[in-house]
C-alpha cells in the first residue's frame, strides 16, 4: 500500500508543474491585456500603458514572470488581484466554502438518487421504468444548465413562490461568517429560521448543478450493475436461495460500485465547470462566478491562481479516489 | 476558550443586529455586480461607484440629483481666480465622519481631508500614492488632472486653494466626480499607525449618507443610514445590495419581492416587468452616444460628400427596433439630450437612399467596399454592435457599398481602432464622466485626439477653435453658446454617423418613493424612502 501511495503521490508532482504552466499560458494567450481592459473608451497613452505594465510587473522577460508565479505559489502566495488588489489566495478562501457546500450537496444529491435509480434500473432491464430512468438521465444530462435553472426559478419561485430566487440565505438574517459554510454558520448564529432558510436557498442550485452527475452516476451504476448480476457468483448466490435484496444489495452492490466510485470521483472536475453556470444564474458567491469575471477582465494573478488552486483541489480528489479504489479493490494495489 | 468567546461574542453580535433588523426599515437593492473595492478612486466602473462613493462619500461639489448640474457639497462655496488658475473653495462646517465598528472620528471634516485625498492621487511619492500593491489612479490620470493641477494648498482649516497649471472651465464638474470623493485623513493616519493601510479600500469612512456595516464578497453588501449625516439622517435604516449578475434572475427576484430595486433589466423583460401592478418603472435617456467613427484619413472617406452620403443611407428608425428594442431614442449631435449645451436646432440627415446613392456618384465614388467594426461586447450604448453591423451592412448595400463586418477582442478593438490608418469605419459609443461637453465633444472629436480616443481621426480647424476657446471661458451661457456652434459644425461635417442613445430603465417596487435617476448613470439612495 505504501509503494502505491508513493507512486501516486510521485505522479502529482509532474502533473502540478503542468497546471502551473497552462495555468500560467491559458490567461496570456488570450488577446488583450488587463491595463487595456481597465481603460475601456477612455482609452491610455502609450507611455501609460508602458508604466502600468511594468507596474503590474508584465514587462518582465516571460520566463521570469512564470518562474516567480511558480515558486511564489509553492509558497502559498498567489499574488494579488490586479482587480481588486486583495490577495489571491484570501479571494480565494473567502469564495470557496460556497461553491464546496454546494458541490457536497449536488453529489449527495446525485449518489442519493442516481445509484438507487440506477440499481432498480439494472434489476427490471428492458421493463418500461428502466426505460423511463434511462430516459430521463440522458435529458438530464443533455440539458443545457442555464436554461434550467432558469426554468426551474420561473417555475419554483415565480410562479409557485415555493423556494427563494437566489442567494445563499434571506437577506433578513446577518451573521458574520465563521466557517463560511452557510448551513453551519447559520446554525451557530443561532438566529431563529436561518438555517432553514439556508436550506431552502440549496435547494434548486443543487439540483441544477446535481443533474448531469446524477444522471451520469444512475447510468453507471446501471451499467455496472448489469455487467455484475451477470457473473457466475452472483448466479451461484441466487441458486443458494438468498432472497433478491441480499443477492442484489450485498453481493452485486459491493463490486458494481467500483465504477461507481471512480465515477463520482471524476464528477468533482464536472460538479467545478457546472458551478460556474450555476453560481452566475443563482447569485452564488463561489469560485466559479469568480473565475469568470476574473477570465473577462484579464486578472492575471487570479485567473493563473484560482486555475491552480482548483486544479490542485481535483487532484487531491482523484488521489483520494484512487486511494479508496486501491482499498475497495486490492488488485490495483499491485498491478500499477 | 479564545474560540468560544468569540463564538459568543458573534451570537450575541448577530442576534442583536436581527432583532433591530426587524424593526428597521430596509431597502434591498438587487445590484449587478461586485464592487472592485470601496475606495472609490482607483477604479473606473460604474457598480464600484455605485457602492462606494454614492452611499458612502461626498465630495467638494456635487451633482444636483437628476442632472449633471453642479452644486455645492463639502464646498458651501467657490471662488475662481480671473485668469481661471485659482480655484478657492470654503469648505462646511460640523461635517461627520461615520462612526464605525472599525472607527470613531475624533474631528470634523476639515481642510486636511481634502489635501489628503487628492494629494495621495497627485503626488507619487505620498505615503498613500501606493498603499496596496498595483494600484492605480485610473480616473484622476486618465482625466489629465496630474498635468492639470499644480497645487492642493490648505490656506486654513476651511478653507483649500486649487492651483492649475492652465484654465480649464470643466474643472468644477471633474471635482463633482467619483474619483474625487473626500476620505478622511485621520482614519487613514490610524491606519497608517496600525499597518493596515490596504483597509482604506476594505472598510470605508466617509461623510456621505450611510455607513458601510459589511460586504460578503460577491453576494450582499450592508450599510446603515448615518446618523449624523450633515444633509439629516436618511428615512430608511438599513440599505443592502443583494448582488445579482443576471438580468433574468433580479427580473425575477423583483418580481417575488425579494429587493425592492433592480438595475439593468432586460429588454426583452420590460413589458412583463411594466404589467406587475407591484412594480413601478423609471426611465431616462442615458448620458451616452452609440456612433459609426469613419476615417477621415483614408480616402474616400475624406470628402464629407460621402461620409453624408453614407450617414443618409443608415435606417436608424430599424436599428433603434432590432438593436435597442424600444429601449433608444436616435441620435443626431454627438452629445446627448440631457446634457446642457444639447442644440436641438440641429437637423438630423434624413434617411434617403436614392438621393445617398446620387451623392456617392456626384461625389465620384464607385463600387466602394469597405468595412465595419463590430464590438464584441455589449455596452450601454450599443447592446448588439454586430446586429446593427448587419443592419448597415444591408443599408449600404442599397447604395452600391459593399460592407464586410469585422471583429476584434475588445482590447485589441480599442487598441487597434485608434491606428490613423485603420480600415474602415468603426462602432464605438461614449458614457459620460462628468456631464461636462468637453468630456465628449474634446475627447473623442478634439484634433489631441486623433489616433487615440478621436477615432474619427477628424481634425477641423473651426471645430477645435470652438472647443478649445469653450474650455477656457468660465461663462456657462457663453460656453453654451460655443458648443451649439460646434455641434452644427460637426453635422455638416460628418466625421461620425451618430446613431442612438440609449435610454435606461429602472423598475422598482410601487413601495419604493422618492428615487431620482442620474442621467449620468449612477444609483443614488440617499432621499429614498419604502412604505412599509
Amino acid at each position: 500500500m505504501l509503494a502505491f501511495l508513493i507512486r501516486r503521490i510521485g505522479l502529482i508532482i509532474p502533473t502540478f508543474i503542468g497546471v502551473t504552466i497552462a495555468a500560467f499560458a491559458f490567461i496570456r494567450v488570450l488577446p488583450g491585456d488587463p491595463v487595456l481592459l481597465m481603460a475601456g473608451e477612455r482609452g491610455v497613452s502609450p507611455e501609460r500603458h508602458a508604466a502600468l505594465m511594468q507596474q503590474f510587473g508584465f514587462d518582465r522577460p516571460i520566463y521570469e514572470q512564470y518562474l516567480d508565479y511558480f515558486f511564489s505559489a509553492l509558497q502559498g502566495d498567489l499574488g494579488n488581484s490586479l482587480v481588486t488588489k486583495r490577495p489571491v489566495w484570501d479571494e480565494f478562501f473567502t469564495l470557496f466554502p460556497a461553491t464546496l457546500e454546494l458541490s457536497v450537496c449536488a453529489i449527495v444529491f446525485a449518489v442519493a438518487i442516481g445509484v438507487p435509480a440506477g440499481i432498480y434500473a439494472a434489476t427490471r432491464r428492458g421493463s418500461w421504468p428502466d426505460q423511463t430512468i434511462m430516459g430521463t438521465a440522458l435529458i438530464g444530462y443533455s440539458m443545457p444548465i442555464f436554461w434550467w435553472g432558469l426554468l426551474l426559478i420561473i417555475l419554483f419561485s415565480g410562479i409557485l413562490g415555493w423556494t427563494p430566487v437566489s442567494g445563499r440565505i434571506s437577506l433578513l438574517y446577518f451573521f458574520k461568517p465563521v466557517t463560511g459554510f452557510m448551513l453551519i454558520d447559520s446554525l451557530l448564529s443561532g438566529q431563529k429560521g436561518a438555517f432553514s432558510s439556508a436550506l431552502s436557498h440549496l435547494i434548486l442550485p443543487t439540483i441544477v448543478l446535481g443533474t448531469i452527475p446524477l444522471a451520469v452516476v444512475a447510468r453507471q451504476t446501471r451499467s455496472a450493475m448489469l455487467e455484475v448480476l451477470s457473473e457466475d457468483y452472483v448466479r451461484t448466490a441466487r441458486a443458494k436461495g438468498l432472497s433478491p435484496l441480499r443477492v442484489v444489495g450485498i453481493h452485486a452492490l459491493r463490486n458494481a460500485m467500483i465504477p461507481v466510485i471512480t465515477t463520482i470521483g471524476l464528477q468533482v472536475g464536472v460538479l467545478l465547470a457546472g458551478a460556474i453556470l450555476t453560481e452566475t444564474i443563482f447569485s452564488w458567491p463561489g469560485i466559479g462566478k469568480w473565475m469568470v469575471d476574473s477570465i473577462f477582465r484579464r486578472d492575471y494573478p487570479s485567473v493563473q491562481g484560482g486555475l491552480l488552486m482548483i486544479a490542485v483541489i481535483v487532484m487531491t480528489v482523484n488521489l483520494i479516489v484512487d486511494l479508496l479504489y486501491g482499498l475497495v479493490n486490492p488488485r490495483i494495489r499491485h498491478v500499477r | 476558550m479564545r474560540k468560544s468567546k468569540l463564538l459568543m461574542a458573534t451570537l450575541l453580535g448577530a442576534t442583536m443586529l436581527a432583532s433591530g433588523a426587524a424593526q428597521s426599515k430596509t431597502l434591498v437593492y438587487c445590484s449587478e455586480g461586485s464592487p472592485e473595492g470601496f475606495d472609490p478612486a482607483p477604479f473606473t466602473a460604474g457598480t464600484t461607484f455605485d457602492a462606494s462613493s454614492k452611499p458612502l462619500y461626498n465630495r467638494l461639489v456635487e451633482f444636483k440629483r437628476g442632472t449633471s448640474e453642479v452644486i455645492p457639497g463639502l464646498a458651501e462655496s467657490w471662488k475662481v481666480s480671473s485668469d481661471g488658475l485659482e480655484y478657492t473653495f470654503k469648505l462646511r462646517q460640523g461635517v461627520k465622519f461615520q462612526t464605525t465598528e472599525f472607527f470613531t472620528p475624533s474631528r470634523d471634516f476639515n481642510a486636511d481631508d481634502v489635501v489628503f485625498s487628492f494629494e495621495r492621487q497627485l503626488k507619487k511619492d505620498h505615503p498613500w500614492n501606493q498603499y496596496t500593491a498595483g494600484i492605480a489612479w485610473e480616473y484622476f490620470d486618465g482625466m489629465s488632472m496630474p498635468d492639470l493641477i499644480k497645487s492642493i494648498e490648505k490656506v486654513d482649516d476651511n478653507t483649500v486653494k486649487f492651483v492649475l497649471n492652465r484654465p480649464e472651465a470643466p474643472m468644477i464638474a471633474n471635482l463633482a466626480m467619483d474619483f474625487a470623493s473626500i476620505m478622511s485623513a485621520e482614519y487613514a493616519a490610524k491606519l497608517e499607525a496600525d499597518g493596515k493601510k490596504e483597509l482604506l479600500n476594505q472598510q470605508p469612512v466617509g461623510t456621505g449618507p450611510f455607513k458601510f456595516v459589511a460586504y460578503q464578497k460577491d453576494a450582499v453588501i450592508r450599510y446603515a443610514a448615518h446618523e449624523g449625516y450633515w444633509g439629516g439622517k436618511q428615512s430608511i435604516d438599513d440599505l443592502v445590495f443583494a448582488i445579482t449578475t443576471d438580468a433574468s434572475v433580479r427580473q425575477q427576484k423583483l418580481k417575488a419581492g425579494e429587493c425592492h430595486v433592480a438595475a439593468y433589466p432586460n429588454p426583452a423583460d420590460l413589458e412583463d416587468l411594466k404589467a406587475d401592478a407591484n412594480l413601478q418603472m423609471m426611465e431616462q435617456e442615458g448620458l451616452n452616444v452609440g456612433y459609426l467613427a469613419y476615417n477621415a484619413l483614408v480616402p474616400p472617406f475624406d470628402k464629407t460628400e460621402v461620409r453624408k452620403a453614407l450617414n443618409m443611407a443608415i435606417n436608424k428608425q430599424s436599428i433603434l427596433e432590432a438593436v435597442f428594442q424600444g429601449a433608444g431614442k436616435a441620435a443626431k449631435n454627438p452629445i446627448p439630450p440631457t446634457m446642457w449645451s444639447y442644440n436641438n436646432a440641429v437637423q438630423d440627415d434624413p434617411y434617403d437612399p436614392e438621393a445617398a446613392k446620387k451623392m456617392l456618384e456626384a461625389a465620384g465614388v464607385k463600387d466602394l467596399k469597405m468595412k465595419i467594426w463590430a464590438m464584441p461586447v455589449q455596452r450601454p450604448y450599443n447592446p448588439n454592435a454586430r446586429r446593427m453591423a448587419e443592419l448597415i451592412q444591408s443599408d449600404f448595400s442599397k447604395i452600391g457599398v459593399g460592407v464586410e463586418i469585422v471583429s476584434y477582442e475588445w482590447g485589441e478593438y480599442l487598441k487597434l481602432s485608434k491606428e490613423k490608418d485603420r480600415d474602415g469605419a468603426v462602432l464605438l459609443g461614449w458614457t459620460g464622466d462628468n456631464g461636462d461637453p468637453d468630456n465628449f465633444l474634446a475627447v473623442l472629436l478634439g484634433c489631441d485626439g486623433v489616433g487615440g480616443s478621436n477615432r474619427a481621426q477628424w481634425c477641423n480647424k473651426e471645430f477645435e477653435d470652438l472647443i478649445q476657446k469653450a474650455k477656457v471661458v468660465s461663462d456657462k451661457a457663453e460656453r453654451t453658446k460655443l458648443y451649439e456652434d460646434a455641434q452644427v459644425v460637426f453635422k455638416r461635417e460628418a466625421p461620425w454617423a451618430t446613431i442612438a442613445h440609449s435610454v435606461v430603465f429602472m423598475p422598482m417596487s410601487k413601495k419604493v418613493s422618492g428615487y431620482v435617476m442620474d442621467p449620468l448613470g449612477g444609483h443614488w439612495f440617499d432621499g429614498v424612502d419604502i412604505a412599509e
